[in-house]
């Protein structure tokens, strides 16, 4: 029974409309034609309430399916123009990037989970060469800033694009089997979709145009951090410079901006630690965390443990070499929603970057000795964040 | 184009399907406020009368409600988003310049030799955008 208990009293109501006029003496008329409406309507409700209810959930899947679609294809407008704007192609390059979208990976085999995350690793790091040679194919012309800028903008409308074609497939599947449970589980994760398809359509944008996102906001805190002292690469578009800290020595680290590049933070930190043979008294990580509803934006929280998203490889990598050498690891994060995070920076993100390096001097103060070596690292989309 | 055009039709066709849903429910209750009206005055019957005019204007208020609902959508839906924002800063005389985002811009990136001072070139410290929190606010 899908009945509302609200129209169930009306439906009540009215269908005693005519009882009353007859034991009144009153001869009906319209208000008895009303009474076995509404009793046709309660038997009706009562076979059909469950179906009705289906088809008014397929509409409003409908209607977001349709504004998903619509997302999708501006997504992958701009990205052609895009390409096509930075990187001057020779031919039609939309076949090849609508080959792009399709692009799928597939995940190491996990029966036997033993070294599962150097085959993830060497998995995820051939799918970003493969797209990285892909962009670069399709506009030669590309500088490097650019380069990165394309891969990520890509990254995205291909993420558009699948969360479309599951949509879809739920949708269709709903509408073939009528089946309420298929229809109601789409209908109720569907907000949640939504919203995510239209960060990652902001994002879209953001990646086109090199502007920082929300997560950038720990690339804009070590490069605050950094800026004005020499930096060089370190392994796979990392890079470090060593800057005074409060009587410490800060080995401030970030992935390479201006191009949107997260880098390879695991395989960086593991290179400074071996470099400085261990000698680390403390380890700061500083990211864009995920908010709660009711939590301001820009918001800053301290903890300990890695603080860095993603499949989990890099937090490995930096927690075996922490362990190895019993490096205490502090984390100190920006608080932003989901759409934030891939969404044009915000101001609030922007601001609370130096409120986040007093919470990193403090920090640094309470726990460390003068003379000490810290390393720093700002993780996150180094895009439209220099050093 | 064409995709826009398409997507323009199939919201207007939902529109449609919303709207000619709360037409039929505005007639009806119309039409239940009239027979309140003829149970009153007619049948002389106040209780069905009395429970005809609650219905009615039920019903009245909720497509009202719904009808008022769809435009004020469409009306945020007409919105802009606000504009990325560079903000520019001379390290040497402090002076602050907002302007509007350029393709190439980013944080840390160099500029032309400030008017002011002419001595220090000036910096980009900050591309921004300020989005204004229109949502409700939940303060528990
Ligand atoms: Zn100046």
């Amino acid at each position: 029974m899908t009945l509302i208990p609200i129209s169930d009293a009306i439906t009540l109501l009215v269908s005693n409309a005519p009882i009353y006029t007859n034991q009144l003496g009153g001869d009906g008329g319209w208000t008895s034609y009303i009474g076995l409406f509404s009793m046709a309507l309660f038997f009706v409700m009562i076979f059909y309430g469950q179906r009705i209810q289906s088809r008014m959930m397929i509409r409003d899947v409908e209607s977001s399916l349709h504004k998903l679609r619509f997302i999708k294809d501006e997504g992958r407008k701009t990205a052609i123009e895009t390409l096509k704007e930075a990187g001057k192609p020779t031919v039609d390059i939309s076949s090849r990037v609508d080959r792009c979208l399709d692009y799928f990976t597939i995940g190491p085999q996990s029966m036997d989970p033993a070294g599962i995350v150097a085959k993830l690793d060497h998995i995820l790091e051939v799918r970003d060469q493969r797209l990285l040679d892909e962009v670069r194919l399709m506009a030669p012309q590309c500088d490097d800033v650019q380069l990165h800028n394309m891969e990520n903008t890509l990254e995205a409308a291909m993420a558009l694009t699948y969360l479309y074609k599951v949509v879809r497939h739920y949708y269709i599947q709903g509408k073939k089997t009528m089946s309420l449970y298929v229809i109601m589980q789409l209908q109720m994760v569907l907000p949640l979709v939504m919203k995510e398809a239209e960060a990652f359509s902001a994002a879209l944008t953001a990646f086109s145009f090199g502007q920082p996102i929300g997560d950038s906001v720990g690339p804009l805190i070590a490069g605050k951090l950094m800026h004005g002292y020499e930096a060089h690469k370190v392994y796979k578009d990392c890079v470090v410079a060593t800057v005074p800290f409060e009587g410490r020595t800060a080995l401030v680290m970030k992935a390479e901006g201006p191009g949107g590049n997260v880098g390879k933070p695991g395989d960086a930190i593991e290179a400074v630690i071996e470099e400085n043979e261990g000698k680390i008294a403390m380890l700061v990580m500083i990211d864009a965390g995920l908010k709660l509803e009711g939590e301001t934006v820009g918001d800053i929280a301290e903890g300990v443990g890695s603080a860095i998203g993603g499949p989990g490889v890099d937090a490995f990598k930096i927690e075996e070499k922490l362990v190895k050498y019993k490096i205490p690891i502090n984390a100190v994060i920006i608080k932003e929603d989901i759409g934030d995070a891939v969404a044009p920076m915000r101001k609030e993100i922007h601001d609370a970057a130096d409120k986040a390096i007093e919470r990193v001097r403090e920090l640094v103060l309470e726990r460390t000795k003068e003379g000490d070596t810290i390393l720093i690292f700002g993780v996150g989309n180094s895009i439209g964040i220099g050093q | 184009m064409t995709q826009s055009n398409q997507q323009q039709s199939s919201a207007n066709k939902i529109s449609l399907y919303l709207m000619f849903i709360v037409l039929i429910v505005l007639g009806l209750s119309i039409v239940t406020l009239f027979s309140a009206v003829y149970a009153y005055y007619i049948l002389d019957e106040a209780i069905v009368a009395g429970f005809l005019i609650i219905i009615g204007a039920f019903a009245l208020t909720l497509s009202g409600v719904v009808l008022y609902q769809t435009r004020r959508n469409a009306a945020t839906l007409k919105n802009d988003a606000p504009k990325m924002m560079t903000i520019i800063e001379c390290k040497n005389c402090g002076t602050k310049t907002t302007r509007e985002f350029q393709r190439g811009d980013f944080v840390f990136k160099e500029l032309d030799v400030c008017q002011k001072c002419s001595e220090q070139k000036q910096m980009i410290t900050g591309v921004y955008k300020e989005i204004k929190e229109t949502g409700k606010i939940y303060a528990i």
